[in-house]
């Protein structure tokens, strides 16, 4: 079961504020799409508008080519799993993953048959006369997952589902939630504010900030070839060189005028792009890489920071000609 | 210090209890009449009482009223309690305020507005009419627990199963409702206590079906007697076995 989704020219404004602003976006059938951007930036705005929780102020949602105005949420093909989870605590897991299904009027065993699927499609195969207060918050968010994938909905709508998890457990969901999307082919839409799981699991990510979209694309692109400096900046970290008319202070660079934005990763003792001669601050070694912070010679008060492989042992104080493998030059 | 704390202590027990004392001592009363000396121990006026059909006609009306506009007054006031948490109308404070107003107005004055009400508008007293008034008097109590129990975990636990496909009322009777139950039973109960032991309603809007504490007074007319204390150590003791059913389940529960 799986829908694409069209977002077209939404807007969604509450008393002073612009929470979205004239949004356009397209979600294909069976993709893995994660809304990416700081707090407030309208990506959970634009997961309540899909799943139904609130009516746009204007412009429309299309799920599967139906328009979802008026639609209630029960009535849209859309599931969600909430960030504070929001089980029933009432209720053994086997009814918390069966709840959708019960209200739909499917048969007791039918129910029972597709809850132990589900739970065990999530990795939680038996003990599902438990309660939700004795499982961890993994656990727990299984079960979400489970009870949300169970109603075999269009569009998976999920909010924030590893925020509550620490980081190891995080980054093992986050290859898990790849694997049961693949399985299950249904249209997922993410949202989270951590990029490094962004890139972890998106087909494509929507940058968001400020109510518009920043960036959109295949972590690949999003983070090598921004089209934003706000995606640049939010995507990891990056060095920022003012151009103008195809000259920055470190000499001649790039033709045109803007930004020229360089990853860390993307500056070494070789390279297209020569930085000029900078000389080392500090470094750090940071197990997979090394990290150092070079002042270039004609701006000494600028820090280039760069990323070194990890058996390089540069020497404090050391002079070093710098280049860039690969940079992007964009509007300010 | 000590020992004058501990004095105190049972001085404060002794006069909530002593008159609840007397009158299940003197139930055993062997003689004619309820007061000292005790004069030996009989349970023939629990026989009596028992044996008693007018007696035992009101305590199953009690039950019946105390059980049905309970359940009356938690529903409502359930309903109302969600309906206030959850969605914002305006003047919605005002409403809160009028909703729980009931439980500072006295039985008695609550009593002869129904009573005038009735009359106007033709209602025969009955068990009916003071079931009516009970549902008066523990509707704002229903209320105010139901909306102090409220909280934002049910709220997302409500919008998870509008999610997944529930109705409004599938939504009430299969999320709401359960997660809330300690709260609901312990107003339920306290209702059903309330409603078992009031007097002044139940007298002036009965006639003919009587409620115990009316059967009561009307007993008590004909002078004092082992056999009232013998009813009235009844009444205390179905008022505590709730009490007691109410810390055992829902108390304790609400604290783990």
């Amino acid at each position: 079961m799986t829908a694409d989704v069209t977002i077209l020219h939404v807007s969604q404004h509450y008393a002073a504020t612009t929470a979205l602003d004239d949004v356009s976006l397209t979600v294909a059938a069976g993709e893995f799409v994660v809304l990416l951007g700081p707090s407030g930036c309208g990506k959970t705005t634009l997961l309540n508008l899909i799943g139904g929780f609130a009516e746009p102020s204007a412009g429309q949602i299309l799920i599967g080519g139906r328009d979802m105005a008026g639609v209630a949420p029960a009535a849209r093909p859309t599931t969600t799993v909430f960030q504070d989870y929001a089980l029933f605590p009432h209720m053994t897991l086997a009814e918390n993953v069966a709840f959708g299904l019960r209200m739909r009027g499917m048969g007791r065993d039918e129910r029972r048959a597709r809850a132990q699927e589900m739970l065990a499609l999530v990795g939680l195969p038996g003990g599902d006369d438990r309660r939700p207060h004795e499982l961890s918050g993994g656990q727990r968010q299984r079960v979400a997952l489970a009870r949300a994938l169970a109603v075999w909905p269009d569009v998976l709508l999920l909010d924030e589902p590893l925020g509550a998890l620490d980081l190891k457990l995080r980054r093992a969901m986050q290859d898990e939630l790849k694997a049961i999307q693949r399985r299950v082919g249904t249209t997922f839409i993410h949202v989270t504010h951590d990029q490094e799981e962004a890139m972890a699991i998106a087909d494509r990510i929507v940058v968001m900030n400020q109510g518009r979209i920043a960036d959109l694309g295949p972590p690949r692109d999003v983070y090598l070839q921004p089209k934003t400096l706000f995606s640049a900046e939010f995507m990891g970290e990056i060095n920022k060189i003012p151009v103008h008319a195809g000259h920055s202070p470190l000499g001649a660079s790039v033709p045109g005028t803007g930004m020229l934005c360089i990853r860390p990763e993307a500056i070494g003792p070789t390279g297209s792009l020569p930085l000029g001669p900078a000389r080392l601050l500090d470094a750090a070694f940071f197990g997979t890489h090394v990290r150092a912070r070079y002042a270039p010679l004609a701006r000494p008060d600028w820090v280039l920071t760069v990323h070194l492989p990890q058996t390089a042992r540069p020497e404090p104080d050391s002079v070093a000609e710098l280049y860039a493998q690969s940079y992007v030059l964009l509007e300010t | 210090m000590k020992p004058l704390a501990w004095a105190y202590l049972a001085l404060a027990y002794v006069f909530i209890f002593l008159p609840v004392a007397v009158l299940v001592v003197f139930s055993f009363q062997d003689g004619r009449l309820p007061v000292p000396p005790l004069q030996g121990l009989s349970l023939r006026w629990y026989e009596k009482v028992l044996s008693d059909g007018d007696l035992m006609t009101a305590l199953g009306h009690s039950a019946l009223v105390a059980v049905i506009s309970s359940a009356l007054a938690l529903t409502l006031g359930f309903l109302a309690a969600h309906a206030l948490a959850r969605v914002h109308l305006p003047g919605s404070a005002v409403m809160r305020g009028l909703l729980i107003a009931p439980m500072t107005v006295s039985y008695l004055i609550i009593a002869l507005g129904l009573l005038a009400l009735f009359s106007q508008t033709g209602v025969r007293l009955s068990l009916w009419t003071a079931g009516i008034g009970h549902v008066v008097i523990n509707l704002p109590l229903c209320f105010a627990i139901s909306f102090a129990a409220m909280g934002d975990h049910q709220q997302a636990a409500e919008r998870a199963a509008r999610d997944l496909g529930a109705s409004e009322a599938q939504v009430l009777w299969h999320v709401s409702a359960p997660m809330l139950a300690p709260a609901l039973a312990a107003a339920f109960f306290l209702s059903v206590t309330f409603s078992w032991d009031e007097f002044i309603i139940a007298f002036l809007l009965t006639r003919f079906d009587v409620t115990l504490p009316v059967e009561i007074w009307s007993m008590l007319k004909s002078g004092l007697s082992p056999a009232t204390n013998a009813v009235g150590s009844l009444v205390f003791l179905v008022s505590v076995t709730l009490v007691v059913i109410l810390e055992l389940t829902t108390f304790r529960k609400g604290r783990a």
